[in-house]
């Protein structure tokens, strides 16, 4: 050995890729048991594209469509959240099965615990309001803000769905407009369409 | 500027936290050090100020979890005496690692400790004199011996 550069490469020589990943799995595992895991996530793959799912251990707290950029979600669960965010499948099994079963048309009601402390205020009760569009049907904004007690605030009820965390879950995909079109979507309006199709399907 | 995910700290610092677990308590226990450094950076995570030099962070946590250890062993130098019947050490490549954590393991301390975190950890002589409670010229030179040394005992055709 010469040079600092030398050791270097020594230790470099050895790969350590399986050890890391096993490592990681043990620190997830320990995070949970020790109550410092804040935020688990995983990806899925589904017909409108791979989702980001993150569950605190409250409950389902984020899902993600490719559009919005998974750095931007992490970043947002870091800030908003906490910064203890951990790639752990472990605690996103339960939804990744009822979401699976939801795309094989086996399910048309998700039981998941939820986490809504990303939205807020007037959005939340919007939230709240979604979950009562039954499966295959659709509600308009107006219908929705009229629910809430709001029969004004249509505009609100759109930005509420625009922002909903927690989509697909939380059925802002069953929200149209009053004149039958389908307004916007924070998956894209293929997904949206796909999403009604999906669920029209006899 | 905000802190970012846990899990980019883990990506871009697990492997430099392992070779400095490697280099201060013996690749046998070094597993153990690198949770424990990982799940107690985790724990403080939430509260390092935002401006944090990461790296730099963890290795100080892997040094204070090391002289944990190392104290609760009551001995010194590193325990490295069951090493080569390790099996979670069987790589199907030649593993020319084993006799360089032998040989760091065989440094003073002092030496140990200035090549480990200056050279494998890459922090600046500045900060590895903050870790140690020494001064710059010290560490310094403690490093040039420590490199000088390992010279001594790795032979020049295991170098890649």
């Amino acid at each position: 050995m010469t040079t600092p550069e030398d050791l270097r490469n020594l230790l470099n020589q050895q790969d350590d890729t399986a050890t890391l990943n096993r490592l990681h799995t043990r620190l997830t595992k320990q995070a949970a048991t020790e109550n410092l895991l804040d935020v688990a996530y995983r990806m899925l793959d589904t017909p409108v594209g791979t989702l980001l799912l993150a569950a605190t251990p409250i409950g389902l707290v984020r899902v993600a469509f490719p559009v919005e950029g998974y750095d931007h979600v992490l970043t947002q669960l870091t800030e908003r959240v906490s910064p203890r965010v951990l790639f752990a499948p472990a605690r996103l099994d339960p939804a990744v099965r009822e979401i699976e079963a939801y795309f094989a048309r086996h399910r048309q009601r998700f039981d998941l615990p939820l986490d809504l402390q990303l939205a807020h205020g007037f959005r939340r009760t919007v939230l709240e309001h979604l979950s009562d569009i039954a499966y295959g049907t659709t509600a308009t904004y107006a219908t929705i803000a009229t629910a809430t007690g709001n029969p004004k605030a249509v505009r609100a009820v759109g930005s509420a769905c625009a922002t909903n965390p927690l989509p697909l879950v939380v059925p802002c995909h069953r929200v149209i407009r009053s004149d039958g079109s389908l307004g916007g979507y924070a998956g894209g309006m293929d997904a949206k369409q796909l999403l009604l199709h999906l669920e029209a399907a006899p | 500027m905000s802190l970012p995910p846990f899990e980019q700290v883990v990506l871009d610092h697990s492997q430099v936290v392992l070779h400095v677990c490697r280099a201060l308590v013996g690749p046998h226990d070094a597993e153990d050090a690198w949770s424990e450094t990982f799940l107690a950076a985790l724990t403080a995570y939430p509260r390092l100020r935002d401006d944090s030099y990461i790296r730099g962070w963890l290795v100080t946590i892997a040094h204070r979890k090391a002289i944990d250890r190392l104290r609760a062993a009551q001995r010194a130098p590193i325990p490295i005496g069951t090493l080569p019947n390790d099996p979670s050490l069987d790589r199907s490549a030649p593993d020319r690692s084993l006799d360089l954590w032998h040989s760091i393991a065989e440094l003073p301390v002092a030496q140990r400790s200035a090549v480990v975190y200056h050279y494998i950890a890459d922090l600046p002589y500045a900060q590895v004199a903050k870790m140690l409670d020494r001064n710059e010229p010290a560490v310094r030179r403690a490093a040039a011996d420590g490199i000088a040394k390992l010279r001594t005992t790795i032979r020049r055709e295991d170098i890649p």
